[in-house]
């Protein structure tokens, strides 16, 4: 396929119900956002999964690799104390 | 998505009607101007007050009386500036500026919780604070999980799972001084002689006296009322100073058997007033502090853009 003809690549977020986060749905090809949100709305949103869509240009995104993530996350994985269940608290008043 | 065919007072039927549906507003729904703006005057403020109260907490970093209290403490206030960013944050998806919205805090234009207006004499100060300001917070944030704006709600819902850890971290610190000397049992005494107070104002004026309280009602935006918060705390406080065989100051503070709720004494108004419109103990001290620890890191920031810059300018020449 000749390189120039490939549309760029979109991420697709959907938000199921008015309150809740937008949830990546998964991507597709489009020659511009516009045209991102009308081909979502008919590859994902077909029997109303959705009541908003976000398109994203998947080269817009920059994200952590999992193979990074041992020295990425290393800072807060010695910090128990940052739980709430870290502290023991006396049975009469452990609902707090 | 347009909406040319309706007029403002349609719009507002419709809003209005969303709202009492118990559907969630989202930032590029139509909305009334009233809301947008009580919106991000209350998230706005709710940020400020995330952020002003590092400043007594991190007054005893550097005296925490044990290595672990300091990391509990340091984690504890490191989680309060990122309340203040998802809050900053849900504020700015209404198209409020994080710049304008400083501004209006250094220039008194915007209010914070004046609990942190209040000086931490001791070291039983920070553990009260985690108990008492945090548990207020808590009472408050609860109820506001249901706020009709949705990105608010879903901030709220992201703080109170962090706010559990701020209130028992505070509450284990406390035991620990109770069941310690005469002198450690008397400043955890004296700790809840002086926050009490400060901490049931936290919840504002009562009902009838509370300016935007009726309309943050009708639009959901606030959940429960002032005093019934109030009451929630009162409620479920009472018993855990019982615990800690603390005493509350309040002589009036009294199991109300027909009520089902506890009884208590009448917050001093006059006090809160003077707080609230700048006249209380770290007031200026606080704001100052703000605008210094933002000016002090201005290079850092100019540091950074001018790399970036310098970066692209770079790239651009190897193209």
């Amino acid at each position: 396929m000749n390189q120039k003809n490939i549309l760029p690549l979109y991420e697709i977020f959907i938000r199921s119900k008015r309150g809740l986060d937008h949830k990546h749905v998964g991507s597709l090809h489009a020659e511009n956002s516009e045209q991102a949100l009308e081909y979502a709305r008919d590859v994902y949103t077909r029997r109303s999964e959705g009541v908003s869509i976000w398109v994203v240009l998947a080269s817009d995104i920059t994200a952590s690799q999992e193979e990074d993530a041992s020295s990425f996350y290393d800072p807060s994985d010695d910090k128990p104390y940052r739980h709430a269940m870290h502290y023991v608290l006396p049975e009469p008043i452990n609902n707090m | 998505m347009t909406h040319f065919e309706l007029s403002d007072a349609e719009l507002e039927q419709r809003f209005q009607q969303r709202i009492d549906d118990e559907q969630k507003i989202e930032p590029k729904d139509w909305m009334p101007a009233a809301y947008r703006k009580n919106l991000i005057r209350q998230i706005s403020q709710h940020a400020h007050s995330e952020v002003i109260g590092m400043q007594p907490e991190g007054n005893w970093l550097s005296r925490a009386p044990t290595l672990q209290r300091k990391m509990i403490l340091l984690a504890k206030v490191q989680d309060e500036g990122g309340h203040g960013l998802y809050l900053y944050s849900a504020a700015e998806t209404l198209g409020a500026s994080r710049e304008e919205m400083v501004d209006a805090l250094h220039e008194g234009r915007a209010k914070y919780a004046s609990i942190f207006n209040y000086p931490t004499l001791t070291w039983a100060d920070i553990g009260t604070i985690g108990w008492l300001v945090d548990g207020a917070a808590i009472v408050n944030q609860i109820s506001l999980q249901r706020t009709s704006y949705g990105p608010y709600a879903r901030a709220m819902v992201r703080i109170c799972k962090e706010e559990s850890f701020h209130q028992r971290q505070g509450y284990e610190s406390l035991i620990a001084l109770v069941n310690g000397s005469d002198e450690q049992k008397a400043m955890a005494q004296d700790a809840l002689n002086r926050w009490w107070w400060p901490s049931l104002m936290m919840f504002g004026p009562h009902d009838a006296d509370s300016a935007h309280s009726g309309q943050s009602m009708k639009w959901k935006i606030k959940r429960k009322s002032n005093d019934s918060l109030r009451q929630d705390f009162v409620d479920q406080t009472v018993p855990q100073a019982d615990f800690l065989g603390l005493h509350i100051p309040d002589e009036e503070l009294k199991w109300n058997e027909e009520r089902g709720h506890y009884d208590f004494g009448e917050i001093d108004w006059e006090e809160f007033a003077r707080v609230v419109n700048g006249d209380g103990m770290c007031n200026r001290d606080r704001v100052r502090h703000h605008k210094k620890a933002q000016d002090d890191g201005a290079w850092v920031r100019d540091a950074l853009r001018a790399y970036e810059q310098k970066k692209r300018a770079n790239a651009e020449k190897a193209a």
